[in-house]
């Protein structure tokens, strides 16, 4: 029996009305944000990039809001609960990129970029070959990590509010879709930035709630939960088997971060480069500071509500959170926390459609239909228009891949990510003699390499397909697929030398380093 | 020589301000020294980081050992690992601030005209 008591009956997906309130709060308070932005929203530089009128520090705040998913609040929570320690080992990995791209992408991004990361790569190359090869390595990683959001999203909103899962679907969809149409990236940086601030105020209070059970001495907590559940919980488990596995997963997470359109769209919304770097290290302080405190959650919601009691909610562990806060805090906290998950997922979906429509609008009927020629209202339009479609196809993926099992559409975005378009990123902004071809490339074998070998893994093969046995062990293909993206860059670079590209060098190095015409 | 260029053509000035300002020590030494800041301090990341996983991939019983009662090390390792990924990040961004910046700025001032 857990020292506080087991609760027999949960308000969790009963409609309640502290939930509901919490609920409606967060979508009038953003739409009025929407409203007011959309006032503000006329030029392609306004909806693409809020008019690059955003801080350093609320650009630390909406990056971390567009990071942190509900797969992050929830599901580490869930994985240390049930799983232990192998819990704080995930969390650690989505930590990690973060100084990588501070290091590696930033800065260059800032200063050579305009609207997407395809402009970096593009800016001294053939626009028409490389342009298109961005638009499929952003699109596919966009869409990849939409469906598990999208997938995701309707379970868990069932799950919390016992709203029907097309239903959620569509109310996710029409929320998150007038955010972008109307406010394009101003609201789009607000709502992250609301939803930053409540994820991490939420969680700092049901951490304090926990942590006052064990008077305030996470030893204590530690010593319940390994009470209950044995030392093993406290000890490295299954996670990490073999160490290759550890660092292909390692890699997909670490550098995917760096290849994540919606993530790197943000760096265009600062001034400049120095908010730009300034903001990496706001991000990098609150998602840190976030899954330093998740696991605390996670072992208390084991040690007070009960393994058993998680699971009979919810076999992947995902009410883990929510149940606790409403053990500790009644149903007004669980309304609020399970309000604050609607709004993470809110967030993260507005941010993937507005680059997932930045592919297509900006990278292909812009600076490629158009030649870089369109109008303001022609650009603008076309943004909105491709923003609808991207939104509508959300919703309908969503529903199509119901009841899926979507757990490698993850692994698969972070590995497309740090294979496609990382690799052409980074060799664009360091290498003189990187070519056209070297790009579509590296692009395009990083993201089929990266698909094909998920299909054939275990993740999908056995556990989506079926198989008796994989075609090959390894789960995550990034060690592979991100190696081979890269030799297939260079050596195809070095096969099409490309003179124009290397005399466009020096003006490219001005502006990488000294932001001489950054725009 | 160059006040002439300067008022003659301006824009043929910057351009080759441009050029000679790319082929200059200075500008070499500080794109050079930007990379080896941030090369050692990702070479630190990756270590610890990658250090971490195959550790646990290869000893579990070495994060397994008990530093308190029940805790175990791989839970400070663990924690430690955040904050030291956040140290290296402020670490860059101190040096960048107090060091890089003024660089830019001062070669920034050379490809003006005054």
């Amino acid at each position: 029996m857990p020292p506080g008591g087991q609760i027999i009956e949960t308000k969790l997906g009963s409609p309640n009305a502290a939930s509901i309130f919490f609920f409606f709060v967060i979508v009038v308070v953003t739409l009025i944000i929407t409203y007011w932005a959309a006032k503000r929203t006329k030029t392609s530089k306004e909806f693409y990039a809020a008019g690059r009128s955003v801080s350093a520090a609320q650009n630390g705040l909406a990056l971390a809001g567009d990071y942190m998913s509900a797969a992050s609040f929830l599901g580490i929570s869930g994985m240390v609960a049930l799983k232990g320690y192998d819990g704080m080992i995930y969390a650690t990995g989505w930590l990690v990129g973060w100084p990588a791209l501070m290091f590696l992408i930033a800065e260059p991004l800032r200063n050579l970029g305009k609207f997407t990361f395809s402009d970096v790569v593009a800016f001294r190359l053939q626009q028409g070959p490389v342009r298109v090869a961005c638009a499929i390595g952003g699109i596919l990683t966009v869409l990849t990590y939409t469906i598990a959001q999208m997938v995701g999203s309707g379970a868990l909103i069932r799950l919390m509010f016992g709203i029907p899962y097309e239903m959620a679907e569509i109310i996710v969809g029409a929320v998150m879709l007038a955010y972008v149409l109307f406010g394009g990236m101003i609201a789009t940086t607000w709502v992250q930035i609301i939803k930053a601030c409540l994820l991490i105020f939420g969680v700092s209070v049901l951490t304090l709630l926990v942590l006052s059970r064990f008077g305030f001495n996470p030893a204590e907590l530690y010593a319940a939960v390994a009470t209950q559940y044995g030392q093993k919980t406290l000890e490295p488990g299954a996670l990490v088997t073999s160490p290759l596995e550890a660092v292909s997963l390692g890699l997909a997470l670490m550098l995917g971060l760096l290849g994540l359109p919606h993530i790197l769209m943000r760096f265009y919304t600062v001034p400049d480069a120095k908010a730009a770097r300034k903001s990496v290290l706001y991000a990098t302080g609150l998602i840190g500071y976030f899954y330093i405190i998740i696991p605390i959650v996670g072992f208390g919601s084991a040690a007070l509500v009960g393994r058993d009691m998680i699971l009979k909610v919810d076999k992947g562990g995902n009410m883990a959170s929510p149940l606790v806060a409403e053990l500790l805090g009644g149903t007004p906290f669980l309304g609020f926390i399970a309000a604050v998950a609607f709004a993470t997922i809110l967030a993260v979906v507005a941010g993937l459609t507005l680059a997932g429509a930045s592919a297509y609008s900006h990278d292909i009927y812009v600076s490629l239909i158009k030649k870089g020629k369109a109008t303001e209202d022609e650009q603008v339009t076309v943004a909105k228009r491709a923003t609808l479609v991207f939104g509508i196809c959300a919703v309908l993926l969503g529903i199509l891949f119901k009841g899926q099992n979507v757990a490698f559409m993850v692994g698969l975005t972070f590995s497309i990510a740090a294979s496609a378009n990382f690799p052409a990123l980074l060799m664009s902004v360091v290498w003189k003699r990187f070519t056209t071809w070297g790009a579509v490339a590296s692009i395009i074998s990083g993201a089929f390499i990266s698909i094909a070998m998920i299909v054939v893994s275990p993740t999908v093969w056995v556990d989506v397909f079926h198989n008796k046995e994989a075609l090959i062990g390894l789960k995550n293909p990034c060690i592979v697929s991100m190696t081979a993206a890269f030799a297939l860059g260079i050596i195809v670079s070095l096969l099409t030398p490309d003179l124009s590209a290397q005399a466009k060098f020096e003006d490219e190095k001005l502006r990488t380093y000294l932001g001489v015409g950054a725009e | 020589m160059a006040d002439i260029a300067r008022t003659v053509a301006r824009d043929v000035r910057i351009h080759k301000s441009a050029h000679e300002v790319i082929n200059s020590p200075d500008f070499k030494r500080i794109v050079a020294k930007r990379w080896s800041v941030s090369g050692v301090l990702l070479v630190l990341l990756f270590v610890s980081y990658y250090g971490y996983v195959i550790l646990i991939g290869t000893n579990k019983a070495l994060l397994s050992q008990k530093v308190g009662e029940v805790t175990t090390l791989g839970i400070p390792m663990g924690i430690g690992m955040i904050v030291f990924a956040f140290i290296l990040t402020a670490i860059y961004v101190v040096w960048a601030n107090q060091i890089y910046d003024p660089e830019v700025e001062r070669l920034k001032g050379q490809l003006k005209p005054q």
